[in-house]
């Protein structure tokens, strides 16, 4: 499935978004930052694995032409139980790829409202703010808040390095599959 | 100058948290309101639970209880909805109280500097002396994050 970047209208201020759930909680992320999404299934034999101890969120690789894409395991990401992901998002103009349980469903936001100050540490980095949905409270996920420039640094030295050990696996085809 | 150097006698609001009763100057009070479903979501703030909603709006929930009282609250009658200053800008959040509130006129006697940060003053009332809270202080503070550790992780591999 592929998701086509959304258009901003002058008149009406809205954003797509999708809800996805991770480990029993719901998140949202804006549609237009979601390039590709896959099924778990559908990667299998195309990822590495990726070993590097001060970055636990990710543990695979994927290799699209030049790039490494890392995916972060989102429920690692954010402290939750580990759940049994099904999908991978794969997002737009980034290294980061998403493994999460699977997409509740999609729809509109209105309004973004900032993450009250009170919330002082890492999650404000990790998300663009809240929003209110059918009286539901949902936060909405950054998606430059999952890996720092330090982070993608790390996992490049030791995605080259099991590159070295291993073999490559093939590398993912830009036009996705559907899950 | 605070404004409990300001003026003698001043408006608080006398609030249960507990077994122990606090005040707030009621200048921080914006409402008391019946406790209202939490949303939580993952973050790593532990003085917060989640937030409410109020009149369409976010409200960040913070229990005070374990710090002042040792305690976590067993049962939540009311949140009590105050002001707190961040920064430039205000900002509410919502206190959880297991009692009514009391609005008082009490004579304030300010802070030492023995005291903790989260008193800014005492007042006397019907007997008891009672600790007028400085929410600032006693709201979370910026710690370094698992990021400024990678980060320095990289900083040595770079070397």
């Amino acid at each position: 499935m592929r998701f086509e970047a959304a258009h901003k209208h002058s008149t009406v201020r809205s954003e797509q978004i999708i809800l996805f759930r991770s480990s029993s909680h719901l998140f949202a992320i804006s549609s237009s930052s979601v390039q590709e999404v896959r099924s778990v299934d559908n990667l299998a034999g195309v990822a590495t694995e990726i070993n590097e101890s001060r970055v636990p969120t990710v543990r695979h690789a994927l290799r699209r032409g030049e790039r490494c894409i890392y995916v972060v395991n989102v429920a690692l990401h954010f402290g939750l139980k580990p759940s049994p992901a099904g999908l991978i998002f794969l997002l737009r103009k980034s290294r980061v790829a998403l493994l999460l349980d699977g997409i509740e469903k999609m729809t509109t936001m209105t309004r973004l409202q900032a993450l009250p100050a009170a919330f002082c540490h890492e999650e404000r980095r990790w998300y663009r703010g809240l929003t209110v949905l059918e009286q539901n409270v949902l936060p909405v996920v950054s998606p430059d808040g999952f890996l720092t420039p330090d982070e993608f640094f790390l996992l490049d030295l030791a995605a080259d390095k099991a590159q070295r050990e291993l073999p490559s696996p093939p590398a993912l085809p830009e036009l996705g599959l559907v899950p | 100058m605070t404004w409990t150097e300001q003026i003698d006698s001043h408006s608080c609001v006398l609030l249960r948290i507990g077994e122990r009763t606090f005040a707030l100057a009621a200048d921080q009070v914006a409402e008391l309101v019946a406790p209202s479903r939490i949303f939580r979501f993952p973050h790593h703030t532990p003085e917060l639970d989640g937030v409410i909603l109020r009149r369409g709006r976010v409200v960040p929930v913070c229990d005070l209880a374990e710090k002042l009282t040792g305690k976590r609250l067993t049962s939540r009658r009311f949140y009590l909805i105050a002001w707190r200053q961040q920064a430039a800008s205000k900002e509410t959040v919502a206190l959880p109280v297991s009692g009514e509130c009391e609005l008082i006129k009490a004579d304030l006697t300010p802070a030492g500097p023995s005291d903790s940060p989260h008193v800014a003053a005492w007042l006397s009332h019907n007997g008891e002396v009672v600790e007028v809270l400085n929410l600032n202080a006693l709201t979370p503070e910026i710690i370094p994050s698992h990021s400024a550790i990678v980060s320095e992780a990289a900083q040595e591999v770079r070397v």
